[in-house]
């Protein structure tokens, strides 16, 4: 029993001083991104290529994760409400729960997903090749040449992209809900309108800019720190895609119950 | 120009430097041989910073860069330039977006400037009119020397080469061990070589240090290395196992 209990303590321990390990590495990571933000030239040419890859093609991901997320959300919706002849209410909840739920999450999971992994398996691949000692050996830091460009493209890109999943998912709502399941355009409008307000908008945009950061910061450490040629990469690249949805999931309840004290609900 | 002193370098329970004193004058080359594992291609890293040793010193032109952070390393790396085993090349770039990338990174923003430089760079290493191929559309020899041109391109005082004749046929090892010397001759850099090909030790070096187990088992000239009658060191010359069949 003793033995037991020693080796459950064992796991606990291990487990926590890895845990602080990770969270360790990606606080040095943050730092160091942070102070060559702030004190190195930013390479604009990189960090706008970034842009097209982060920003302009996650496009399609984004629009069909919206607009089937907001369609099948106001269907279900309204299955339930009609029940109780709330049907107008429909607008309201898809709206409200667009922007601060589904539009943010959804978005960093389907980022998280394509674009994280791109990142990682791209700074793992360079990191197995020396690549990026060769970028050190030219007296390149790493995390300016790869880091920086990558982080403001994320900054820059994701809040967008959350908009943008969220004006898809709302009018996708409003077309089922309208068109297909004959709920009054007029009502549902006006009571969307009358639930929601500015800082639905903000709390959004502040989700994406946080996710965003999250998701190049694990994937740009999952990255550098990959070894043990395609094996490793494709671990790392794994593991980008698999903590980064996990640490968004997370962090995403924390960030609700903090942004809630300042942007209140309507 | 380079020295090294008391370096040693463990990884987990595995020691792979023990104790390596080293010194290369300015314009000198020196190969570094062993054996595949011996800790060649180890050493040469600790040479520019890229590894850090469990104890000992490296000197780059007097100054002890060992404990200094990567960001205050940046600048001296700049002096030292390195080619790697793989070579390295950014595989996005192209050959010319290769070569020209220490200059850019270095601040220059002319155009015609940086062209006329990668044109002047890949002249030296044979390799004009290559300029907007991919190096996944390059041989292993030209890829060693893009990797080259892209070295010698800010003029470095110092070239570390990690088997630059590694997976090539003769005919191109040989080209490569006559760009060395050109190099040395034309512009005077320091050298390090670490190599396992003899032919390219006996054309190159200046000084041939012989690595086995970690540590400088021979350290002299070349015609000394081949006319020693070490059992160990013949055996590496003559490329015996021991093995029977």
């Amino acid at each position: 029993m003793v033995a037991l209990f020693m080796l459950l303590l064992r796991f606990l321990g291990s487990t926590a001083l890895s845990l602080f390990g990770y969270l360790g590495e990606l606080l040095f990571l943050m730092l160091e991104t942070a102070r060559s933000f702030v004190t190195m030239p930013v390479r604009w040419r990189l960090a706008l290529g970034q842009i097209l890859e982060v920003g302009y093609r996650s496009q399609l991901v984004v629009i069909v994760t919206g607009a089937f997320t907001g369609a099948v959300f106001a269907a279900q919706t309204y299955f339930q409400f009609h029940r109780l002849s709330m049907d107008t209410a429909v607008g309201a909840v898809v709206a409200v729960s667009m922007f601060r739920e589904l539009g943010p999450v959804l978005t960093g999971l389907m980022v998280a997903g394509r674009v994280g992994a791109a990142m990682s398996a791209e700074i793992g691949t360079m990191k197995v090749t020396e690549q990026l000692d060769a970028l050190r050996s030219l007296g390149v830091h790493p995390v300016d040449y790869l880091v920086v460009p990558r982080m403001i493209a994320m900054m820059l890109s994701m809040p967008m992209l959350v908009a943008e999943c969220v004006g898809i998912g709302i009018l996708t709502g409003m077309f089922v809900a309208v068109h297909l399941l004959g709920v009054s355009q007029v009502w549902y409008v006006n009571y969307m309108l009358r639930f929601t307000a500015l800082r639905d908008l903000e709390m959004a945009l502040t989700k994406g800019f946080v996710f965003g950061l999250l998701i190049v910061f694990v994937a740009c450490n999952e990255g550098l720190k990959s070894k043990e040629g395609a094996v490793g990469v494709g671990r790392a690249t794994t593991e980008a895609v698999v903590i980064g949805s996990l640490v968004i999931l997370v962090i995403n309840f924390f960030l609700t119950m903090v942004l809630n004290v300042f942007f209140p609900t309507t | 120009m380079l020295a090294v002193a008391g370096l040693t370098k463990q990884i987990g329970d595995q020691q792979i430097l023990r104790g390596i004193d080293l010194q290369v004058a300015s314009g000198e080359t020196l190969v570094i041989i062993g054996r595949s594992g011996s800790g060649k291609s180890v050493l040469l890293k600790h040479l520019i910073g890229l590894m850090l040793p469990s104890s000992g010193e490296v000197f780059i032109e007097g100054r002890q860069i060992v404990g200094l952070k990567e960001r205050q390393l940046l600048p001296i790396r700049k002096t030292v330039g390195m080619m790697f085993q793989g070579c390295a090349l950014f595989d996005a770039m192209t050959v010319e977006e290769n070569v020209a990338f220490p200059l850019r990174e270095a601040g220059e923003r002319n155009a015609g400037v940086i062209r006329a430089k990668v044109a002047e760079a890949l002249e030296v290493v044979d390799l004009t009119g290559h300029e907007q191929k991919l190096p996944v559309n390059l041989s292993g020899g030209m890829k060693k020397r893009v990797a080259l041109a892209r070295v010698v391109i800010t003029r470095p005082h110092c070239v570390l080469y990690d088997e630059p004749t590694a997976g090539l046929d003769p005919v191109v090892s040989d080209s490569i061990n006559h760009l060395i010397r050109r190099l040395q001759r034309q512009f005077g850099v320091t050298s390090i070589v670490v190599t396992h090909d003899m032919k390219c030790a006996g054309h190159v070096a200046d000084k041939v240090a012989f690595l086995h187990e970690g540590a400088i088992y021979f350290y002299g000239a070349f015609a000394d290395l081949v006319a020693s009658q070490d059992p160990l060191i013949q055996d590496f010359i003559q490329g015996r196992s021991g093995d029977k069949d």
